[in-house]
């Protein structure tokens, strides 16, 4: 059982609660952007086994889109974030670091 | 055995959904004009004389009223606003308010919902938009072994039904 704290009504919800949105922090490429770039932004993923940052939408409550951070072996969960967010606030990497020393994903460290 | 929990449909009950910048004066004015009550803190719902505001969402909240004065409370509020961006609808007809009332009631809700229902932590005046076995519902504690539900009238019966299925079934005993 995975439960969230939604950062926005303070709500510890659970999974059943919540709608998954995929990975965080993904960087838009749109029409005219180099066909690599576009390629990735559309099907390239992470699908790590431990840490990972995710998009979660808290459906059956408040409607707000939130990031978390979270690891997926242990389901252990570093903290949620406002999904305004450009990258995880440094209370969320200190956190990670405090767990899982020497972490990096894509280009966070 | 004695102990029953009742579970029954309210019927009529005015509900109007009132969204914009929360911390604007404007809005905080308009919902004291309409319910002489001030704006809940989050998850909570404030009641008095038969009115209530609840906290829904960080833009969002729920003013509860007699039927009869939904459609003004709209036009009200829409008029105290301005031009200031906001939303008042009359969800009125669209949602469902249920009375769960019993020794055991917060069981009865525990078993269908994943919020933590136990009377040390959901007391009086507490809120939560959640779900009731398949289907959103937002429950509050109005007293000690007194619910209230909402849930969108299209599901009302779902819910009743599983709410009642859930106190004929009687207490689990954990809380
Ligand atoms: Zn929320």
């Amino acid at each position: 059982m995975l439960i969230l704290e939604c950062p926005y009504c303070g709500v510890h919800a659970d999974e059943t609660e919540l709608a998954p949105g995929g990975e965080a922090h993904l960087k838009r490429f749109g029409p005219g952007s180099d066909i690599d770039d576009f390629e990735g932004y559309l099907f390239m993923r992470e699908n790590p086994k431990g840490l990972h940052f995710e998009r979660w939408r808290h459906a059956y409550g408040c409607g707000k889109w939130f990031l978390a951070a979270r690891c997926t072996a242990t389901l252990e969960v570093f903290g949620t974030y406002p999904a305004q967010s450009a990258e995880p606030p440094q209370s969320i990497k200190d956190a990670i670091t405090a767990k899982r020393p020497g972490w990096s994903w894509r280009d966070f460290a | 055995m004695s102990e029953v929990v009742n579970v029954r449909d309210l019927g009529s009950q005015g509900m109007v959904t009132l969204r914009g910048d929360m911390s604007s004066k404007a809005f905080k004015a308009a919902c004291k004009a309409l319910s002489e009550l001030a704006i809940p803190d989050r998850n909570k719902i404030t009641e008095a004389d038969g009115k209530g505001i609840v906290w829904m969402s960080p833009d969002e909240v729920l003013l509860l009223l007699p039927h009869a004065d939904a459609a003004a409370a709209v036009a009200q509020f829409a008029a105290a606003m301005g031009a200031e961006h906001h939303l008042a609808v009359n969800v009125s007809d669209a949602r469902a308010l249920i009375a769960v009332e019993g020794p055991f009631a917060a069981e009865v809700l525990a078993k269908l919902t994943p919020a933590d229902v136990h009377p040390a932590q959901f007391g009086p005046g507490d809120f939560r938009r959640t779900r009731l076995g398949q289907v959103a519902a937002a429950i509050w504690c109005v007293a000690p072994g007194s619910y209230r539900v909402i849930c969108f009238r299209s599901v009302a019966d779902y819910t009743l039904n599983l709410l009642s299925a859930s106190a004929e079934a009687g207490p689990v005993r954990h809380f």
